[in-house]
């Protein structure tokens, strides 16, 4: 059914519609309308069986996450920014435990600096956790991907990560159509767990591990993650052929047959990458994206294959390693190792920054000229840059830099008074 | 999931194959032969469930195996061996289940340090979920898991007031890491953070928790702390909690030989002598408010419990007497907060 709705409240139907039996929920740190619209459901009784917990932390949300999943309930909870980060240890228990939860992450920026906007450093913090990341371009993208996403975590016993832009997916109003109920049953059979704490079958759950068998079990977390490869696309054409919408798979592609430069991006940037695209194809550039949809596991494969006729890459991110450059990057040029091609890494859009057609255009200019540096930061700001450089250099180090910043650059003119 | 391990139990502990050991036939403390059938405590019956089954590897001397092994053997009685387990991090996790084995006779499981309250409370949404009322859930940690690093967890159960019974084992330090200051640490313990070096040696007064008397404030449904020297009375309390349908914590005293400098064969003496001093006030408190408390004739000094502990050795060199006599303070404080002298008696 088509509606018009908010991406977080079309996210909670779309939840609702896989029959959670567990979500657990922490407001702040901050949280979405999903949780809200959830509670919502299960209060009015249009989501039946299903207990909501409000909890007093991030760390606790999870943790009752874990303790629902072992005992058969399929469990769903929802977070962002610093949330993640304080439940952190139990992001890695849970799948550690092989625990098919399924959490949205609303992606936003980490502090400090605070900063409640988007990007993506927080689900990028937690990509080597052992859970399966699922990244979407539209809103539409996030109402199916997150009914598969609880199909994929049950197939694999593997926690499943659907991460979609903060406020600009979130809390954007889109066009939906929403799958019907008997669609999503037919595709999402009852969870059924291949053990459970049970009385009746007692077992021992969350062992100590010795050196004698920590990596075998580290092994198999790898293993199962390569077959996810194989698994996410299935389930992505079981959904195709009940729902009718080819919204899934490890990543997907526009324009990219006959391209010479390739844009790799992955959420909701890659909307208007296309539209740059159209407007440079129309030009005559062989230009062309590819979106990561699965960052974990890493579609190694795909990528090389989708790379393998471009003449450069670049790979566009929202999220920063600081000492290092892009994780993104550093992911691509992992796969393209036996690839000669330069691939441009540009950080684009921390903590909120609009990435505008414009600024690509000029980046895109200068990665058709190959003049891009291999690390290149869009639209930074200079001038601010050297302003407090040049600070520094006069006044010693100062532990401040954010407010030193705000404060040349007049945000904080009040506090002057 | 990382590692099951499928065990049996119930069918065949009914069925009277389990061979059963009395380790104190005759006494008190597992229950006298003589007394009537319905005053024996559960480890006087064939059909005990064995909870915490031999062959763990606990220290010679532990406290905190014998109050599990009790306490939840009480629970599977309770229940009809209706029950799951969740287990903070910490010794009892550690001796329990080494890598590919485990002395636990019920489902059990153990996620992280700091959240066996959380993980609880996520059991018991599922067991409602799924319609299995009969089935209960408890959480279990050393004092570490529960005042300190779980305490937000365990905050967050009581305010929800979530169907499930807490049991909280206070050996009053870390002890599977080394032993290590709590904040249910006494004053004047030497700990490995609280070294019994300078003017004021071992831990500092006038600091830590009361997690009983915090769990009170919560107003859940009960609360009660119990000690491994009276082992009818910690089942006859766990027994109790059972009958709530609310949070339940229950704080039992387990002293431990390694921590605290005693001797393996004193851990029941000296739980004895915590309770009798009144370091260890035994109570019981219903939503929010005291019920009962072990009740003595004459206090004894607390010197007697301190000397069997090498922990407290420091208080009795001289120029410590005055901490040794806040030590003093701190039970006599007890005893008139909780009255925990018998009507008639002066301390």
């Amino acid at each position: 059914m088509l509606k018009q709705m908010e991406g977080s409240v079309a996210v909670a139907e779309a939840v609702a519609l896989a029959r959670p039996e567990v979500i657990c929920a922490y407001p702040i740190t901050p949280q979405t309308h999903i949780v809200e619209g959830l509670g919502e459901l299960v209060k009015a009784g249009k989501l039946q069986n299903c207990e909501y917990i409000n909890v007093e932390s991030e760390f606790a949300a999870l943790s009752v996450g874990i303790g629902s999943s072992s005992a058969g309930a399929r469990t769903y909870t929802a977070t962002a920014s610093q949330g993640i980060l304080y439940m952190a240890e139990a992001v890695y228990n849970a799948s550690g435990m092989g625990l098919p939860i399924v959490m949205t992450v609303g992606n936003r920026a980490i502090g400090a600096p605070i900063n409640i906007w988007n990007d993506q450093t927080d689900s990028m913090s937690m990509r080597d956790a052992g859970w399966i990341q699922l990244f979407c371009e539209t809103n539409q993208e996030a109402v199916d991907v997150h009914i598969q996403a609880f199909k994929i975590a049950e197939t694999l016993n593997v926690p499943v990560m659907v991460c979609m832009d903060g406020f600009i997916l979130t809390h954007a109003y889109e066009r939906i159509d929403m799958p019907e109920q008997a669609q999503v049953d037919q595709f999402l059979p009852p969870f059924n767990p291949r053990q459970v704490l049970d009385p009746a079958h007692p077992v021992s759950m969350g062992a100590m591990v010795g050196p004698e068998a920590f990596t075998e079990v580290r092994y198999l977390a790898h293993h199962r993650q390569l077959q996810a490869l194989e698994v996410i696309p299935k389930i992505a054409a079981e959904y195709n052929a009940i729902v009718g919408r080819d919204n899934g798979g490890l990543i997907s592609t526009y324009q990219t047959e006959d391209a010479e430069t390739l844009i790799i991006s992955l959420g909701s940037v890659i909307g208007t990458i296309k539209d740059v695209i159209d407007d440079r194809r129309a030009g005559g550039e062989k230009i062309g994206c590819v979106a990561i949809r699965s960052f974990r596991p890493f579609p190694i494969a795909a990528i090389r294959e989708a790379c393998s006729k471009a003449k450069r890459v670049v790979v566009l991110e929202k999220c920063f390693a600081v000492g290092l450059g892009g994780m993104v990057a550093s992911n691509v040029r992992m796969a393209l190792a036996t690839q000669p091609l330069p691939v441009y890494n540009v950080i684009a859009g921390l903590g909120g920054r609009p990435i505008t057609q414009k600024s690509l255009h000029k980046l895109f200019d200068q990665a058709a000229a190959d003049s891009l540096e291999g690390l290149h930061f869009l639209d930074l700001n200079h001038e601010i840059i050297e302003r407090e450089l040049e600070r520094e250099r006069l006044e010693g180090c100062s532990g401040a830099v954010a407010e030193n910043i705000l404060r040349g650059i007049g945000a904080v003119a009040a506090s002057k008074v | 999931m990382t590692q099951l391990i499928d065990k049996k139990i119930g069918a065949d502990s009914a069925s009277g194959n389990q061979q059963v050991k009395f380790y104190q036939t005759g006494t008190y403390t597992v229950g006298n032969r003589l007394l009537d059938e319905n005053q024996r405590t559960v480890q006087a019956s064939l059909d005990r469930s064995n909870a915490l089954d031999s062959g763990h590897r606990a220290c010679q001397g532990c406290g905190e195996a014998i109050g599990a092994r009790y306490a939840i053997d009480a629970v599977m009685r309770a229940t009809g061996n209706q029950m799951i387990a969740c287990n903070a991090t910490g010794c009892l996790e550690v001796f329990t289940t080494p890598y590919p084995e485990t002395a636990w006779q019920m489902p059990w499981i153990h996620s992280l340090f700091g959240n066996a309250a959380a993980v609880a409370t996520g059991v018991a949404a599922a067991m409602k979920v799924k319609g299995k009322k009969a089935v209960r859930v408890i959480a279990q940690g050393g004092d570490g898991g529960t005042t300190d690093i779980g305490f937000g967890c365990l905050s967050g159960m009581f305010d929800r007031n979530d169907d499930v019974l807490y049991i909280c084992y206070n050996n009053q330090a870390y002890m599977n890491t080394g032993v290590q200051r709590s904040s249910a640490t006494p004053p004047g313990a030497r700990t490995a953070t609280t070294m019994p070096v300078g003017p004021e040696p071992g831990n500092v007064f006038g600091q830590g928790k009361n997690v009983p008397l915090i769990a009170m404030a919560h107003g859940i449904d009960y609360v009660a702390t119990a000690s491994v020297h009276d082992l009818h009375d910690l089942e006859r309390k766990v027994t109790k909690a059972m009958t709530f349908r609310g949070s339940r914590y229950i704080e039992i005293f387990v002293p431990c030989p390694l921590g605290w400098g005693s001797k393996p064969c004193d851990t029941i003496k000296l739980a004895r002598m915590a309770a009798e001093c009144g370091l260890w006030p035994m109570l019981e408190a219903e939503y929010g408010e005291l019920t009962a408390s072990y009740k003595m004739r004459k206090p004894a000094p607390v010197t007697g419990y301190l000397k069997l502990q090498r922990r407290f050795a420091h208080l009795f060199k001289p120029g410590q007497e005055e901490r040794l006599a806040g030590m003093q303070a701190l039970a006599d404080k007890n005893i008139a907060k909780f009255q925990l002298l018998e009507k008639g008696e002066q301390a």
